[in-house]
């Protein structure tokens, strides 16, 4: 093959004339970081929410949150940051729009909604397995040693779902940091985007790719050694995986 | 055992003389029958899709400049051509690994670039300006300041933009756009009050907007004008010499001066646009006196 490898090319000076070109990769992988932690932050927050009022009794709650889950599992992430970025900023009051597509963070908080929202469809899905999972009687226990629904959830369900979704969660933790990627579409400076540009400045198209991917592999190693020994930490003797 | 040096030495003998002593992509193209572009889907007037779906433009006009050059030297009258859609992230692996042979799209040609692939004679030279609604009237780059301007991920313009930035004290907040046609979208719905990019690009962005008389380009250019080059393989001596001597001299003849009129200064497929871009003091030069230097300043004379 014609291609001249160059791995050198990270120690030498970028043309943004801020740094080297490991700096630029070294700024990308901040920003995917970054933006993974909030949009998970988000996910775990609004799909728990969801993923309990799915469980409720009644019909309106599960209603509510069975709408909200085919809303956003059911359209391509790529497609909602588009709606989000571009088309949201337009069906708003002419004053707001402006102000918020001149926000200068606008890619920024555009992704972290948009990547929260998309996740927390799936988080929900999962909480609300895990309450499902749980045998009848503990619910039914609860009610009887006269717990309100709040403290039901609080002290005999979710402490159980979560241990047994945990394993689960875990992937969807992996696939909202690989799924920063989506958002250079709309302009983020993340990973991918940030390789993309080294590419484009100096031609060593396979060494800046190969340096992303290496970053996504150790971030993605970390969050699942660190999820292993949480499992292992949060573990109820006797009970689910010997 | 002694009849082993023997039989190499008949064959050797035996293979036409011709195809021996190429090498590379001349060798390869011997061999295949077929040379290869690479193409860009939407890079008007450079090379892009008209409506039936057939790669056209300025830069295609030269490459088949350059393959009726190789089918004189090689003798093959019937060379095929063969063209692939390229993107900008993936011309370099495509280049690489021999799928395509020429590059004809609108590639910037600098010294960075040059460690990887070879360029041939400039086939056009652009400088960076910005794009703004004309009701706005800015025409200079000091006019932005304190505003938000676009500019296309990974470009040099978004380089010069931020330099500018930075040299003037401007205050501007710089935004990227994932692609040419994001960041002029970012203007139009007044994300963005500008957007950096390369003139010639502006130019066909302007002329295909549903209102072009709405935007104005600035007067105050980002850089000197930069050299755009048709992409070869790096250390193929013959085959860049092959096609610098095309290009010099389609750029050099009177057929060279009607393709550049027939680009940027009469309506263009597929909707008749006319982007009126008479040749610069540059191209004139770039045209009189054919180069492949990646130096703006050697342009600007």
């Amino acid at each position: 093959m014609g291609y001249h490898w160059n791995w050198g090319i990270f120690w030498e000076m970028s043309p943004e004339g801020t740094g080297t070109y490991l700096d630029m990769i070294i700024q990308g992988l901040r920003m995917t970081l970054i933006t993974a932690a909030l949009a998970w932050a988000i996910a775990f927050i609004m799909g728990s929410a969801i993923g309990v009022l799915r469980t409720l009794p009644g019909r309106a709650a599960p209603l509510l949150a069975n709408a909200w889950i085919e809303l956003f599992r059911n359209m391509p992430l790529l497609v909602q940051l588009f709606l989000w970025y571009f088309v949201f900023p337009e069906v708003l009051p002419a004053a707001w729009g402006i102000w918020l597509k001149q926000l200068p963070g606008a890619a920024f908080l555009t992704s972290v909604i948009g990547i929260g929202f998309f996740m927390s469809a799936r988080v929900a899905v999962q909480v609300s397995s895990g309450i499902e999972a749980l045998p009848q009687g503990q619910r039914a226990a609860a009610t009887a040693l006269g717990l309100t629904p709040v403290q039901t959830y609080r002290y005999v369900l979710l402490p159980m779902a979560y241990r047994i979704v945990l394993p689960p969660l875990t992937s969807e933790l992996l696939n909202t940091v690989k799924n920063t990627s989506v958002a250079l579409t709309i302009g983020l400076a993340e990973l991918t985007a940030r390789a993309r540009a080294v590419q484009e400045f100096s031609f060593q198209v396979f060494e800046a790719f190969t340096a992303a991917t290496l970053a996504y592999l150790v971030i993605n190693l970390i969050a699942t050694l660190a999820a292993r020994w949480l499992e292992a930490r949060v573990r109820v003797p006797g009970y689910g995986r010997a | 055992m002694r009849l082993i040096p023997l039989a190499l030495a008949v064959l050797c003998f035996a293979l036409p003389a011709a195809a021996a002593d190429l090498t590379g992509t001349l060798q390869k193209v011997k061999e295949t029958g077929t040379i290869t572009m690479g193409v860009r889907e939407s890079s008007v007037p450079f090379s892009y899709l008209d409506d039936q779906q057939k790669p056209v433009g300025y830069a295609i006009d030269i490459c088949y400049q350059v393959v009726d050059a190789v089918k004189k030297t090689l003798a093959l009258p019937d060379l095929k051509v063969l063209t692939v859609p390229v993107l900008s992230s993936n011309r370099i692996p495509l280049m690489a690994n021999g799928t395509i042979d020429l590059e004809c799209g609108s590639t910037t040609n600098n010294v960075e670039r040059q460690k990887q692939v070879a360029f041939t004679n400039t086939h056009y030279l652009t400088a960076s300006k910005f794009v703004a609604k004309a009701a706005a009237h800015l025409t200079t780059i000091d006019a932005l300041k304190g505003k938000t301007v676009v500019s296309t991920a990974g470009s040099t313009n978004i380089v010069q933009l931020n330099k500018a930035n930075a040299d003037r004290n401007l205050g501007i907040t710089v935004v990227a756009a994932k692609d040419h046609a994001e960041g002029f979208l970012m203007v139009e719905t007044d994300r963005a009050a500008a957007f950096v990019m390369d003139d010639v690009i502006l130019a066909s962005f302007i002329a295909s907007a549903k209102d072009p008389a709405a935007y104005a380009v600035g007067e105050e250019p980002f850089s000197l004008a930069e050299p755009y080059g048709i992409m070869l393989r790096k250390d193929d001596a013959p085959f860049k010499a092959l096609v610098d001597k095309a290009t010099a001299d389609f750029y050099m003849s009177p057929a060279g001066k009607a393709n550049y009129a027939k680009w940027f200064q009469a309506p263009i497929p597929p909707k008749g646009l006319n982007l009126n871009t008479p040749m610069s003091k540059g191209m004139l030069g770039a045209y009189a006196r054919p180069s492949d230097n990646p130096d703006p300043a050697s342009y600007d004379k």
